[in-house]
């Protein structure tokens, strides 16, 4: 699976799709419904920007689909697989082989190099020694890292950072490429740069993309579809068009 | 995730918090070394103490006496046996016979007498007995002063330490230091002793009487006249054995060379009992039979009981011996592991701590694909090269520490004028055992926090800062 070639899927298959799908937290006697009723399609090799303010449920729904958590009610089918139904080993081999994640706090291992850093899903997925550290070489000459490979994290500037985690995501060539706020924490042009990479690998490489942000106007530039979630519910879902519209009166898609 | 790959983590990770898991890794040492040097002062005393019995020629001896002697039988065995007027009797051929069976080392007949012994033209009486050549290895005359017999049918002497008092007339008072042997030994060595005994020797049949009948031909030639000899005698060395001690030949004052002795035909008091059996081959009240190893004792025993043989061997104290080693051995173990048992919480501490120092690279592990096992399984493999590092230098402390205290107390030992002993043993065994213990308990102290940090739920692990 590490090895297996990406081939830009046709947009008309559904890479993602979720049924009403809730998830509740319970905080004592209160509960809190971080993802209620959300029901939505993400066709292959789409860019969807998942838009909210904070606490709307837009991290929530980025784990349910990354098989972080698991819904409290409703399914989500990645590529024909009922999330809810794997066991927690099969969800682990799904967050491998199915899925690369990047985080606004970067999340690199402190204690490793990048080169480690970048080749430990590999590990995971068992793959040999020399392969590991070619794939890893490849996939840093991607994101324009290779001669920082030695380095710690903490020798690295955020952007850098950004980068290697990048360049994680990639390296086991996931169909899905979930993004958690990936520039909150960069300046405007290491942002620019790290967004333009999600872009390529969006269209070089065929992988669907999902981002959560709360920045619009970044959604605006790069994502094809805006997805805006309030309260934990989905409040409009539209194409990401020049022109700017009302939600309701575009698409009236509200749960 | 692969071996290779799960130890180099667990090697880096172990590195990261060097400070912390040395000190772990040092509890499971001192663990380990207290167990080593318990169970190894536990091992060497034993092999001390057995290396001691089987030098002292009792644990892998057994004595044989014919049924007929009536010596040494159980009541059972009296019942349940053959008749003792039936039974076979103990002569050469027989000595032979004992001396082919497998395991066997040799089989000497136990030659004693008491006789007259003239030094200085005083007579002393006293007992005499016969010693193999193989005795000189026995550890009964490590003290001795002279040399042993120059060849098993050497016209010598040795002798016993208060028969040389007595020939000296140096008897001590009760409660008087005793004189020391080679003082004993100076006066005495090379010079003459004169035995007198009485030797069988075989006699022409007297002519049978009218009222008499032959009972067969067993008769002929059985019958012998005693006559008194003199032999003289070498003294070439003055032992400090106890006559009394179990040790070597019991209550003999003289020891002789065995061929020597055999070939005096001293009239034994069996020749009287056996006088219408005895043919021309020599009958002895006892054989002792010398086996290969201790443990070949009882197969020895079993086989010469078949032959219709009384037998008698000190195994049953060995049993005990060995028994008794068990025990301490069991304790000391006991003892040992105590300190690696205080040295497993410093294990489930150190990893519990570790999980919640690593909460966040656990939860970055799992979003990247690392599964609930790969966790558990690098968690163990902490364990794991925490317990098996502990316990190799555990293993080289406890020798440390092993051949300290030996040295100290054969230092004392020297001071006290007793002979250096090793008392400590690390066999291989036990360093394999011990670094295999350590990494059993380390694996076992790992189980909670393996499972806790498998347990670990990502998205909540992710959040904490």
């Amino acid at each position: 699976m590490a090895s297996a070639p990406v081939i830009p899927a046709a947009k008309s298959t559904i890479a993602i799709r979720s049924e009403d799908v809730c998830r509740h937290y319970r905080m004592g006697e209160t509960v809190i419904p971080a993802v209620d009723g959300v029901s939505l399609e993400v066709r292959s090799g789409e860019f969807v920007a998942l838009l909210g303010s904070s606490g709307s449920g837009k991290s929530s729904m980025l784990n349910l689909i990354a098989g972080l958590d698991r819904p409290t009610s409703g399914s989500v089918f990645v590529q024909d697989r009922d999330l809810a139904k794997l066991s927690r080993e099969e969800l682990a081999k799904y967050r491998l082989h199915i899925v690369g994640m990047v985080f606004q706090s970067f999340n690199l291992i402190a204690s490793m190099t990048i080169a480690e850093n970048v080749e430990l899903p590999l590990r995971f997925a068992e793959v040999e020694r020399s392969r590991r550290e070619s794939l890893a070489r490849e996939a840093l000459d991607r994101v324009g890292l290779r001669a920082r490979m030695d380095h710690r994290p903490s020798q690295l500037s955020g952007g850098e950072q950004q980068r290697a985690a990048l360049a994680r995501a990639l390296i086991n060539r996931p169909k899905l490429l979930l993004a958690d706020e990936l520039t909150g924490n960069l300046d405007s042009r290491t942002g620019t740069e790290i967004m333009n990479l999600v872009r390529e690998f969006n269209q070089q490489l065929g992988m669907t993309v999902v981002m959560v942000t709360h920045e619009r106007t970044l959604a605006e530039r790069y994502a094809e579809r805006l997805i805006f979630l309030s309260d934990g519910k989905l409040v409009d879902d539209r194409p990401n068009t020049p022109t700017p519209h009302s939600a309701v009166e575009v698409q009236g898609v509200r749960s | 995730m692969k071996i290779p790959d799960l130890t180099e983590l667990a090697l880096r990770n172990l590195r990261e918090s060097l400070l912390r898991n040395s000190l772990t890794t040092v509890g499971i040492s001192v663990g380990v070394a207290s167990l080593v040097a318990m169970l190894s002062l536990g091992i060497g005393l034993q092999q001390l103490a057995s290396r001691r019995l089987v030098k002292s020629g009792l644990f892998d001896t057994v004595v044989v006496t014919s049924r007929r002697e009536m010596r040494g039988m159980s009541r059972e065995e009296e019942r349940n046996g053959p008749d003792p007027g039936a039974s076979r009797i103990l002569d050469e051929p027989t000595r032979q016979q004992i001396e082919k069976l497998p395991n066997v080392v040799e089989a000497y007949p136990d030659i004693r007498f008491v006789t007259e012994l003239r030094f200085d033209d005083k007579p002393h009486l006293t007992m005499v007995s016969a010693l193999p050549e193989s005795a000189k290895s026995n550890d009964a005359f490590d003290g001795m002063q002279g040399v042993f017999f120059s060849s098993d049918s050497a016209p010598e002497a040795i002798l016993q330490k208060s028969f040389a008092e007595e020939l000296l007339g140096k008897t001590p008072a009760l409660g008087a230091p005793e004189p020391n042997v080679s003082d004993l030994a100076k006066p005495l060595l090379g010079k003459e002793l004169i035995m007198r005994y009485a030797q069988r020797e075989a006699a022409p049949a007297p002519p049978l009487r009218a009222n008499q009948t032959s009972s067969g031909d067993d008769l002929a030639g059985a019958a012998y006249s005693v006559v008194s000899r003199e032999q003289k005698l070498k003294i070439v060395g003055v032992s400090d054995l106890d006559p009394e001690s179990m040790r070597g030949p019991m209550r003999a004052k003289v020891f002789l060379p065995l061929k020597l002795a055999q070939g005096l035909h001293v009239m034994q008091p069996t020749d009287l009992r056996e006088i219408s059996h005895a043919g021309d081959q020599p009958v002895y009240s006892s054989v002792s039979v010398r086996v290969k190893d201790p443990a070949k004792v009882q197969g020895v025993e079993d086989s010469i009981k078949k032959m219709g043989f009384t037998t008698f061997s000190i195994l049953d104290a060995t049993r005990s011996l060995r028994q008794f080693f068990a025990v301490l051995d069991l304790f000391l173990g006991i003892f040992g592991s105590l300190a690696l048992a205080v040295a497993s919480i410093g294990i489930v501490n150190t990893l519990v701590m570790a999980i919640l120092e690593r909460r966040r690279e656990i939860g970055i592990m799992k979003a990247i694909g690392a599964s609930d096992s790969d966790v558990k399984r690098l968690f163990f493999a902490e364990a794991g090269a925490m317990g098996v590092l502990g316990g190799i230098v555990g293993v080289l402390l406890g020798w440390a520490i092993g051949q300290i205290i030996n040295f100290g107390t054969n230092v004392y030992l020297r001071r006290q004028s007793l002979p250096a002993e090793h008392f400590w043993a690390v066999p291989w065994w036990l360093v394999g055992g011990a670094i295999g213990f350590a990494f059993v308990v380390s694996l076992v102290s790992g189980l909670y926090p393996a499972g806790r940090a498998a347990r670990l739920d990502p998205v909540q692990a992710l959040r904490y800062e």
